[in-house]
């Protein structure tokens, strides 16, 4: 540690720690304008310049980047410090006068028109200061190595190697992010993923998984971030104070093995893009369901503030029923849970914001317990129920000469007129579907699945939590659409199925098996190759085939295979089957 | 009286089976003149089998199973979509129409399509007529048994 002396103050600090990590640790200000946390400091700019004071001696040295030696006395602001901001100042001004991180700069330091002109000067808002952040960041943190310096004096500029689109470049957005002037633009895609997550905006490429993720710690896509493309970058790992990231990590396979499995994949939202007339993934502040709970929730995009694209509340909000369920072009079925919830935005809306609410129904399904009595209280806080689906959002101005907004075309079946409604945001009751890899999942246990594509249980009413295959449970929606009492309750259930069968010890199997009767068993074997559970055997010794009846599920195709009949099916066998064909065509 | 053709249907327990179930409970109607032998999975059903019903007398036979991919048992439609088409081939030479025999996939859940399957084939053996097979008398002996 050493001590030093900026301004009159007395500072300690480690040795070799920068001029400018002292005098913020002192509390004394030193303007830097190509200086970023990202990198190590390169003093092109010179504004940081200071006087370093050494007995009768002193010189200028820029804080960035100069350490400090014990005993050091440090001025910032002394006469010659102020001359060289001065010039360094105007001479920005002079070529750069409209870009506002040099107006603001010139504004602090009390540094008003410059005294000159320049010939290269720029106009532009976002024009390149040259500070070669950018430069760096691409260089020495992202080692991409797309951006660099060419030409020098007054034709200096930022290029891209031959002044070529570059393939190089791994479009990671941090020149774009360090740029202090806005220069460097990304194009982003106006990406609104819908399936299987979905996110409002883009993300960093270490992310926490979900909203209120349960343990709530970030996982990397490899895919996106910078490190496992150059190498480079790491900041992430430099940042995490207990060293907690380690690039290395792999994905491990672990095979358990078990004896129950309880299937409970959930569900996905219904992509509106497909019904046009709503302009979801066309018109702004037209949210899915999903989308809109992330609004609400005080960890989401808007930290719960109820808030359209442009950041404004707004002024009328509408709720649309049904989109993609009761359908016939979608899903004939009920999605159940979405009257509820649409319910329930009415109420946060109502409770966050002044907006006037619109809800399109076609009934209301208040099924529950204390539903109905909360659609009620619902109705009491002035929330405007209009009974006929919404055919259409379409965009319009409203209320005087306001921005362009929404309008909600519908028909008010209870008082038999067409009606346009203004609203500022459109919200959609998005219909439950099955998982996209739900047909794999179930595939992987043998379950069926009815015909609007869920899990099938074994029986609907009295069977609700299991499936036809022993051992396999569902719950959830991944059976169908239910809300979070029902799901509870239903899992449950399944749970108490499964630890029943734990707690026996055993189980009792179908007594439909295979049999060989070795005394007609030729060995040839063909029966061996069929069987998809691997339950057949064949005995060196005794040259026949054997079933192991622990493996044997009971098929029957060996049995129809053996060309000697020598392979009976308890419960199916040749013998019985042909008395049903005789019984049948009597 | 008009012609009222016998058909024999093998169906797998699992899909096929239900399937039928449901068409039953969801009161679709179908004409009832298939009728069904359940077997655990289409691949139990031996050609012998089916060779046995249009020896005893059946119009037509239709083995209706689990859809490729999802059976049961994993693999056993794969034997029976092997077995039928190629049965299929065999019973022109034996003088039967191989338009009698017909091979399906019906899921648990299709029940409407599981009507429809039974409408279309008794409408066609309707149209075909009833079966005319010349049993050979010695041959009664050689018929298939266990």
């Amino acid at each position: 540690m050493v001590t030093i002396n900026i301004d009159g103050t007395t500072v300690e600090v480690l040795e070799d720690t920068t001029i400018l990590k002292a005098a913020e640790k002192a509390g004394v200000w030193i303007p830097t304008m190509c200086h970023s946390e990202y990198f190590e400091p390169y003093g092109v700019c010179r504004l940081c310049s200071v006087e370093v004071i050494r007995g009768k001696r002193s010189r200028i040295v820029t804080a960035c980047n100069f350490p400090v030696r014990g005993g050091m006395n440090v001025q910032t602001n002394s006469e010659r410090v102020q001359w060289i901001r001065k010039m360094i100042m105007e001479l920005m001004l002079s070529r750069w006068p409209n870009v506002k991180v040099v107006r603001e700069m010139g504004e602090r330091l009390g540094i008003g028109k410059p005294r000159f002109a320049s010939l290269e000067r720029d106009e532009a808002e976002d024009a390149c200061i040259l500070c070669g952040m950018c430069v760096n960041m691409c260089n020495d943190v992202v080692k991409a190595g797309v951006l660099g310096f060419s030409h020098t004096g007054i034709k200096r500029e930022v290029v891209l190697p031959f002044a070529e689109r570059s393939e190089q470049c791994i479009v990671c957005g941090s020149c774009a992010h360090v740029c202090p002037t806005g220069h460097i633009k990304m194009v982003l895609e106006d990406y609104r993923g819908k399936k299987p997550e979905f996110t409002l905006g883009p993300k960093t490429p270490i992310y926490v998984p979900t909203l209120q993720a349960v343990p709530r710690i970030p996982v990397i896509d490899t895919e996106s971030c910078i490190h496992f493309q150059t190498d480079g970058c790491e900041i992430c790992a430099k940042t995490c104070e207990p060293n907690a990231i380690d690039y290395k990590m792999q994905d491990e396979i672990v095979e358990i093995d078990v004896g129950q499995v309880l299937v409970a994949t959930g569900f996905d939202i219904f992509d509106a893009s497909a019904m046009a007339q709503y302009g979801y993934g066309r018109l702004d502040n037209v949210y899915s369901s999903l989308e809109f709970e992330s609004i609400l929730n005080s960890t989401g995009p808007t930290g719960g503030k109820i808030v359209m694209k442009n950041g404004k509340e707004p002024r009328a909000v509408g709720i649309i029923h049904c989109i993609g369920s009761r359908d016939i072009n979608h899903h004939p079925y009920c999605s159940r849970v979405c009257c509820m919830y649409a319910l329930k935005f009415a109420h946060l809306v109502h409770d966050r914001t002044d907006a006037a609410i619109y809800q399109f129904y076609i009934d209301m399904r208040a099924f529950g317990k204390g539903y109905e009595e909360f659609y009620t209280r619902l109705l009491d806080e002035g929330i405007t129920m209009i009974r006929g689906k919404a055919a259409e959002v379409v965009e319009g101005r409203w209320d005087g000469n306001q921005e362009s907004s929404l309008k909600i075309r519908c028909e008010d079946t209870l008082i038999g007129k067409f009606r346009e409604i203004p609203v500022d945001m459109v919200i959609l009751c998005n219909a439950m579907e099955p998982r996209v890899d739900s047909d794999a999942v179930r595939r992987l246990f043998s379950i069926s699945k009815s015909p609007d594509g869920f899990f099938l249980e074994r029986h609907p009413k009295l069977d609700p939590t299991s499936t036809s295959t022993d051992g396999v449970f569902i719950a959830g929606c991944a059976q169908g659409p239910k809300d979070i009492p029902d799901t509870v309750a239903q899992a449950s259930s399944a749970a108490a199925r499964i630890l029943s069968v734990l707690a026996k010890g055993e189980v009792e199997i179908e007594p439909v098996r295979a049999m060989v009767q070795e005394e007609y068993c030729s060995g040839c074997k063909v029966c061996n190759g069929l069987c998809p559970y691997g339950a057949i055997e064949f005995l060196e010794e005794k040259k026949v085939s054997h079933v192991n009846e622990a493996l044997c599920k009971g098929c029957g195709t060996c049995v129809a295979a053996c060309p000697s009949s020598a392979m009976t099916g308890h419960g199916f066998t040749d013998a019985q089957i042909l008395a049903e064909i005789d019984g049948l065509l009597v | 009286m008009a012609f009222e053709p016998r058909i024999i249907g093998f169906l797998c327990n699992w899909c096929s089976y239900t399937g039928a179930d449901l068409a039953g409970v969801s009161r679709i109607k179908s004409a009832p003149n298939v009728r069904v032998i359940r077997t655990m999975c289409s691949g139990r059903v031996d050609p012998a089998f089916i060779l046995k019903a249009f020896q005893l007398g059946a119009d037509g036979v239709i083995v209706m199973g689990c859809h490729l991919g999802d059976c049961h048992y994993q693999e056993g439609n794969y034997k029976t979509i092997r077995r039928i088409p190629f049965l299929k081939r065999l019973i022109g030479g034996f003088g039967i129409d191989p338009r009698r025999l017909r091979l399906e996939w019906v899921s648990a859940s299709e029940g409407d399509r599981f009507a429809k399957v039974v409408n279309e084939m008794t409408e066609e053996m309707r149209a075909l007529g009833p079966l005319k097979l010349y049993v050979h008398q010695e041959s009664e002996q050689a018929a298939v048994h266990v």
